[in-house]
């Protein structure tokens, strides 16, 4: 008798079978397989528009097979905000980098959490400007070197690295708030359970959410993939606590 | 029909709303403020939703949504937050998204002040924000053609996908005039197959605006153009003016028209033979019309709340076959109709 085989893991049917452009090592491709994973879990493919703005996150529509907006940097929460206006029921998500979210566009993320936009964030943090070459970014850690920041990133001249989970936590529209982290296995996994109850949270209507990722960009911090993955986890996640700041009471 | 007694800013919000525009963002500024003010207390009667944006920036982005899912809509704003939206102005471009934008033209440059100008013409005609494109610009000169204008926006809008501006300046929006609301002929749009609404049964759409290969750039950009060059072919729009008879051509848009009119009434009066040329979309300029009247016409007075922007436009089309003198007021100061008979008497006496 032939055994029966059963499935355990294959692509989700919201990522398309293409290769992406993101470095290896990159934390990015998992970020955007989780997001696949739970558009998939929830049933919403057919029900949910992405807005990908500038930064290494842009091409984002080459990967999910839904509708999708690129957006002008900074600006993806504006352009969601528009879209969900004028389709309450459509699930609506943004996926944005540190430049993005906590740099040229701190008004539009701040504003939108402010209104309780019933959107979901996923806010890719890796400390750099990964697709212009390396540059300091505003969650670059004190200390750390970039290509603006030769000699390592000084407060006193440029300021401390901002935490945009604590920062959003405080805002009453927020909802859901979390970071997060993909630089191990049982850190992927929170971070799919995080992205998937900002999701929800959005379905229930309840306001706005945001999951940060932290994640290891190995080419411009020119690390190993190995090395960078233990710079997240000795570096990163002591200046950046992982956990949930904000959560809908359950029930 | 009943007329309604309204300001320019009041009836380009109404009209708005009865050409089917149903969501409005923006932020304030003086002096258009009557539109959103408007907008926040119309919009919810008729389902509809305003939102007051964090800044002209977000605004502008969310029209790029609101646009993209498929919906008529509308900012307003004036110079300084019209400058802030240039980035959002050509991404919609790019992404060849319908919207309409209302510019209540403010004294510049910077700050500036708040009385009426007309200094933001080369921003409004000639791109304005990053790259190649335009946008279709209307400048009406009444607030009944405000109201004409701004429904025509929505449809130009739509069946260029690609932005339209309503040029007005504070004059026009703060004057009240009696207004109708003629019933709205249904206009053929082409079906937005391209909006974001979710995947459901057909294939994604994507709305997008970098090509990183040049040759799929170079297209998109060709698209473009092939869109600016059918505007200029079908569009333009300009009203003459006693042109026929006439020994000097007053050239003049908005509400600057509408003061030169009084003083072609005056010297008409005194027996001086002068007649106006008034661009209605001043993109596409009228540049036939002043071509074709400059063969007869020796000498043009452009007037303008600024100093000279659509006076380039003008030498553009008349090419030297004509004398062309230019008088401007800026900072917000509007010139009274005898100053432009003045102005007109001393191109008529003076030696060619």
């Amino acid at each position: 008798m032939q055994a029966e085989l059963q499935k355990v893991f294959t692509r989700p049917k919201t990522l398309r079978p293409v290769a992406t452009h993101y470095c290896p090592g990159c934390g990015h491709g998992i970020a955007a397989r989780l997001v696949a994973e739970v558009i998939d879990e929830l049933g919403i493919r057919e029900k949910t528009v992405g807005v990908a703005p500038v930064g290494c996150s842009v091409l984002l529509y080459n990967y999910l097979d839904i509708d999708m907006y690129e957006a002008a940097h900074g600006r993806a929460p504006a352009v969601a905000t528009g879209c969900k206006r004028v389709h309450p029921d459509l699930v609506v998500f943004t996926y944005q980098g540190d430049g993005d979210l906590a740099s040229i566009g701190t008004a539009e993320a701040v504003h939108i959490a402010a209104r309780g936009e019933k959107v979901t964030t996923i806010f890719i943090n890796n400390a750099i400007y990964g697709m212009t070459g390396g540059q300091m970014a505003p969650t670059t850690l004190i200390g750390q070197k970039t290509t603006t920041s030769p000699m390592g990133r000084i407060s006193e001249q440029a300021g401390f690295p901002i935490r945009m989970a604590e920062l959003l936590a405080t805002v009453n529209g927020a909802a859901y708030i979390a970071r997060t982290s993909v630089h191990t296995p049982k850190n992927i996994i929170q971070a799919k359970k995080a992205i998937k109850k900002a999701f929800e949270t959005q379905i229930k209507g309840l306001g706005y959410s945001m999951v940060e990722v932290l994640s290891q960009c190995p080419t411009a911090w020119q690390m190993t993939p190995t090395d960078a993955i233990k710079w997240v986890e000795e570096k990163m996640v002591p200046y950046y606590p992982l956990g949930e700041f904000k959560a809908p009471k359950e029930g | 029909m009943e007329k309604k007694f309204m300001t320019g800013n009041e009836a380009i919000a109404e009209a708005a709303v009865q050409a089917g525009c149903r969501y409005f963002f923006g932020y304030p500024i003086t002096p258009q403020n009557e539109i959103p003010e408007y907008m926040s207390r119309r919009l919810p009667e008729v389902g509809g939703v305003y939102l007051q944006a964090e800044s002209e920036v977000a605004a502008i982005n969310m029209l790029f949504g609101a646009s993209g899912a498929g919906a008529r809509v509308m900012t307003s704003s004036s110079g300084p937050g019209i400058s802030l939206m240039q980035e959002g102005i050509s991404f919609l471009a790019a992404a060849q998204l319908p919207c309409v934008i209302v510019n209540i033209m403010r004294g510049g440059p910077g700050l500036g002040g708040i009385q009426p100008s007309q200094s933001d013409y080369f921003q409004a005609t000639k791109g304005g924000g990053h790259g190649d494109y335009h946008m279709l610009v209307l400048a009406p000169h009444t607030v009944q053609e405000a109201v004409s204008l701004t429904i025509e926006a929505f449809d130009l809008a739509d069946k260029y996908r690609n932005p339209v501006m309503i040029l007005g300046d504070g004059f026009l929006g703060q004057m009240m005039e009696p207004v109708e609301f003629k019933k709205i002929e249904t206009v053929k749009i082409p079906a937005k197959t391209w909006t974001l609404t979710g995947a459901k049964g057909r294939p994604r759409n994507i709305i997008r605006t970098l090509y990183l290969d040049p040759v799929a750039l170079e297209k998109v950009n060709l698209e473009i153009n092939r869109k600016i060059q059918e505007m200029i072919k079908n569009e333009v729009r300009v009203e003459t003016y006693l042109t026929d008879d006439a020994e000097v051509v007053i050239a003049a848009y908005g509400i600057v028209a509408r003061i030169a009119k009084t003083a072609i009434r005056v010297l008409r009066e005194k027996g001086v033979k002068v007649g106006l040329v008034r661009p209605i979309t001043v993109f596409p300029f009228p540049y036939e019309t002043f071509e074709k009247i400059a063969n007869n016409v020796k000498k043009f007075l452009v007037v303008e709340m600024s100093f000279g922007q659509m006076l380039e436009d003008i030498k553009l089309s008349v090419c030297g076959k004509a004398k062309i003198e230019f008088y401007g007021r800026t900072g917000g100061m509007v010139p009274n109709y005898d100053e432009i008979v003045n102005e007109t008497m001393k191109l008529i006496k003076g030696a060619d």
